[in-house]
């Protein structure tokens, strides 16, 4: 165990970022949010929630991925460059951690993503327990352990030191030169966080008969029809959930050539599925239905069971008609299969 | 380590007009050659850059050395372009994906029914082709292939100077939806024609066309004694990844690019109807 006063981590930082690419959750125009760290910047470690996930880290809302020159029958193809050097993800909560361990298995298996492996091969994750689980957390339903992050390394905020404990070589190279710590201190913050989490109102969810195992019964489930109503299919919940992967490749002509780049899109959108003779799903209800069965169902049926939800609560949180999957798991869950 | 997004420069070395909006698309290395092997019913990416990238079935047969062919109906953003192209035109392409027509392993040794509509031959195509190489290792093969009109046919000449050869042993069943002068062939649709033709339902079936042809000519099917495990088709969603990871997609726990496109009738039903 390592620590640190909370007053030399912007040292801390600046010794980091002075070797390699740094990103915290940092606040800009009155929202924290994962940015690269530079000299200045407010670090939020007290925010509990990002507004967007840690994800944009490893899979960037916009990237590029090719540039193309296009003179008369020809075409140049170039390929956007991946990432090549180590860079510290810094704050990572519990939830979001485990984020990344399922982008992995859409983005790691064959066939690869390459531009994601690259940065998850390059990214260090420093995580940091939370201090206060709020009302609408409820990622200890997935055997997430917000007092006890995993990571290259875990950080918990007592009083005015930051302790650290490396978990991996990277990790442990990063926070050498700290002094080191007795633990006492984060495993009484430990006992006080899980004592929070274990109240939280979210804390049991039945996901009863939600599971890869069946794959059709909730669909045709007449409360689909209640759940999905007010849904306005703004993408909302899709854009702050770290687990959402969904994305769209576009075409954008510069004036100088073509870039090729993707960016994050929705299944809550109604062009979504479209092609030039129809739609697929073309109605709110089957978009929104889309979105959960995939979480709580189709996922887990080709993922060991696992559900793609971390219960980190933006979307119970940021959803403008408060719908939710909170919502879907406690009409859906819990029946009798 | 190949960049599965990434694609490699082919170029349209030839274009034939099959009808009055479906072209076929030649398309090959710079250089010469195939952009890369396939296996019947597997899709690539075509994109012009600046306009898009699709999904298109590969048309033409494994089994020919030197290029691919893609035919193409028009009907919307990128098939516009496309069909807008002169030869010697560069594309990019990527692929192939998905998984193909078990043409060597549960259709072999079997007599074939291939039941098409309108470019719904396209994705077919490829695969009548490769038995037809490989001619001794399938039973008895009826192709039932209707359009609107005579003039919508596709690769007509083909169908009736290559697969209508006697030594090809292939029973081809023509039919267009409305009389028409210069046609004294069978006029109607696909699935009354297939009711009409009574099949053995000891055949297994490769269907492919608009969904609502589809979905007749499995009622016809079903009149006929055949069976939902006798009966394939190829999907078609809006793609973007091709691998099975953008979502786009996704129907229950399978994605169309990866798992499918082939899939048979009996492992849809344990899907969700959103195709």
């Amino acid at each position: 165990m390592k620590k640190i006063s909370m007053n030399a981590l912007d040292a801390l930082f600046a010794k980091i970022a002075s070797t390699m690419k740094l990103y915290a959750p940092i606040e800009k125009a009155g929202q924290a949010d994962f940015y690269e760290w530079s000299a200045g910047e407010k670090v939020r470690l007290d925010v509990l929630k990002t507004v967007k996930s840690a994800k944009d880290v490893f899979f960037p809302q916009v990237e590029d991925l090719i540039k193309f020159r296009v003179e008369g029958k020809s075409i140049e193809l170039n390929e956007a460059p991946k990432c090549e050097d180590d860079f510290v993800v810094f704050g990572v909560r519990g939830c979001d951690a485990r984020s990344f361990e399922l982008l992995d298995r859409v983005f790691l298996v064959d066939p690869r993503d390459e531009f994601y492996a690259a940065r998850r091969k390059h990214g260090i994750i420093v995580t940091l327990a939370c201090g206060e689980p709020e009302e609408s957390c409820f990622c200890t339903n997935f055997g997430i352990d917000p007092a006890n992050p995993c990571g290259d390394a875990s950080a918990w905020i007592v009083g005015d030191e930051l302790y650290i404990e490396p978990r991996t070589e990277r990790g442990a190279k990063l926070f050498a030169e700290l002094e080191d710590a007795d633990a006492a201190p984060v495993e009484s913050a430990k006992k006080e966080i899980s004592a929070i989490a274990e109240k939280l109102p979210f804390a049991n969810l039945d996901f009863t008969g939600l599971d890869g195992e069946h794959l059709m019964e909730k669909f045709d489930d007449p409360a689909w029809e209640r759940l999905s109503k007010a849904c306005l299919g703004c993408g909302t919940c899709t854009f702050v959930c770290p687990t959402c992967q969904c994305y769209d490749i576009r075409d954008f002509d510069t004036g100088h050539g073509v870039t090729r780049y993707r960016c994050w899109d929705s299944c809550m959108y109604s062009d979504f599925t479209l092609m030039a003779a129809e739609n697929s799903r073309h109605t709110q209800l089957q978009r929104y239905r889309q979105r959960f069965m995939h979480k709580l169902v189709y996922f887990p049926s080709n993922n060991d069971g696992l559900y793609s939800c971390v219960g980190c609560g933006r979307c119970v949180a940021k959803c403008p008609q408060n719908l939710n999957i909170v919502k879907v798991i406690k009409a859906l869950g819990g029946k009798k299969a | 380590m190949t960049n599965n997004l990434i694609p490699t420069l082919g170029v349209v070395t030839d274009i034939r007009v099959d009808t009055p909006d479906i072209k076929t698309f030649r398309v090959e290395k710079i250089g010469g050659g195939k952009c890369f092997e396939h296996e019947p019913g597997q899709c690539a990416m075509l994109s012009i850059p600046g306009v898009g990238e699709a999904m298109f079935s590969i048309t033409s047969s494994p089994t020919v050395t030197d290029h691919q062919e893609f035919s193409i109906k028009k009907c919307g953003c990128l098939t516009s372009w496309l069909h807008l192209m002169e030869p010697g035109q560069q594309i990019t392409i990527r692929g192939p994906y998905g998984k193909p027509f078990p043409v060597d392993t549960e259709l072999k040794g079997k007599d074939l029914l291939f039941i098409a509509g309108g470019v719904g031959l396209a994705p077919l195509h490829s695969v009548i082709n490769y038995c037809l190489a490989k001619r001794e290792n399938y039973g008895k093969i009826d192709v039932v292939y209707g359009s609107r009109s005579k003039d919508d046919l596709l690769t007509i000449d083909e169908i009736q100077n290559e697969w209508m050869k006697p030594e090809n042993d292939l029973s081809v069943h023509l039919t267009i939806d409305r009389a028409q002068e210069g046609w004294d062939g069978h006029v109607g649709f696909v699935p009354n024609y297939v009711t009409e033709l009574g099949f053995d339902p000891n055949k297994t079936v490769l269907v492919c066309g608009p969904p609502i042809m589809i979905k007749f000519v499995l009622q016809a099917l079903d009149g006929l004694g055949f069976k939902k495990d006798q009966i394939y088709t190829t999907l078609e969603l809006r793609m973007k990844c091709g691998i099975g990871k953008c979502g786009r997609c996704n129907i229950g726990d399978k994605y169309v690019c990866k798992d499918g496109p082939v899939f048979r009738f009996d492992q849809l039903d344990e899907l969700p109807n959103e195709y």
